[in-house]
């Protein structure tokens, strides 16, 4: 399945939902938040929102800022 | 006068927020929290790093007791802003939420118009909101009107450590708002903070000042003792300003001396 993560293309094999995603590439549930198509993920979601191929994928984390 | 700070339904006692930014390492960054006494910390929201999906993440150098105020720096757009704090409120750690959308990119300047649209948005949909603005009295009445629960004017521009170039828009704000008035930006030293609190502003926020000063750490504990003295000034209320000089010692009863 092609994704576009995070602005760049990414080849995930077998990935359902978004925990499934966050699981193939190693990223903690707890600490992130996600968009999909522009689209808010609630972490409660996570396991039954769907990624489909071509989607567009925004995975984010709070960093030290002002 | 209350001695706590009341923004929204969060009470902090600490008149102090401190950015996480620009910190050398995350546990320098944690010192200098702990230093600072700070209840309410800002951080950024960023993609995550792919290649390095196990970065240690910045909560976990964040204290328990201290709060999360998640921004929206480096929006130029309402859309943009909205979109960064519902993906804040979506990461779970509360309504919070530092608006800040800038119209000039050399100046970091905020952008008035969509401003004050993405307030009245983000109000709505029950954000609390703390708004990064320019030091117009005007702007100020229709983002309190808009529902802002704090208001925060810059002091000069994000990074500059120019302090607080318009001492006078602290008490413009204060007489025309019915929220917090915190001075954000452009802070640099200990006198600045003392300053802008003396003036009466409820709180002040301070990222590079402390993050880059040479001692990072010693830095966060005199802003401490600068925010605390500045309020205690404040509430004290300070002399009247005279033209002349007037004696402190009495000016009766001097001996006779040099006949």
């Amino acid at each position: 399945m092609r994704l576009i993560i995070n602005g760049e293309p990414r080849v995930l094999p077998g990935t359902g939902n978004v925990k499934d995603m966050l699981d193939r590439l190693g990223v903690d549930h707890q600490t992130v938040a996600v968009m999909v198509n522009g689209e808010i993920v609630v972490r409660t979601n996570f396991e039954t929102h769907p990624v489909r191929d071509n989607d567009t994928v925004e995975i984010v984390r709070f960093v030290g800022g002002g | 006068m209350s001695n706590v700070l009341q923004i929204g339904d969060y009470t902090f006692r600490s008149r102090l927020i401190v950015g996480t930014g620009k910190y050398e390492t995350h546990a320098m960054m944690r010192e200098a929290i702990d230093a600072s006494g700070t209840e309410l910390v800002t951080v950024a929201l960023r993609r995550v790093n792919l290649n390095n999906p196990d970065e240690p993440s910045l909560l976990d150098f964040i204290p328990e007791n201290v709060r999360i105020l998640p921004n929206t720096a480096g929006c130029y757009t309402v859309d943009e802003a909205l979109t960064v704090a519902r993906l804040a409120r979506a990461a779970g750690i509360g309504t919070l939420v530092k608006l800040e959308i800038i119209g000039d990119k050399n100046l970091l300047w905020p952008d008035p118009i969509a401003t004050l649209e993405a307030t009245k948005i983000l109000v709505r949909e029950g954000f609390t909101v703390m708004v990064y603005t320019t030091p117009d009295p005007v702007l100020a009445k229709y983002l309190d009107q808009a529902g802002a629960h704090a208001i925060m004017p810059l002091g000069s521009p994000i990074g500059s450590g120019q302090g607080v170039l318009d001492v006078e828009a602290i008490h413009r704000f204060k007489h025309r708002v019915s929220v917090p008035v915190i001075v954000d930006a452009g802070i640099g030293s200990p006198q600045d903070a003392c300053l802008a609190m003396e003036s009466g502003a409820d709180a002040v926020l301070i990222n590079t000042a402390i993050a880059q000063a040479k001692n990072p750490v010693l830095m966060a504990r005199a802003m401490k003792l600068a925010v605390e003295a500045g309020r205690l000034g404040f509430e004290a209320g300070r002399m009247p300003r005279l033209a002349q000089a007037a004696a402190s010692s009495p000016t009766s009863g001097m001996m006779a001396l040099g006949q």
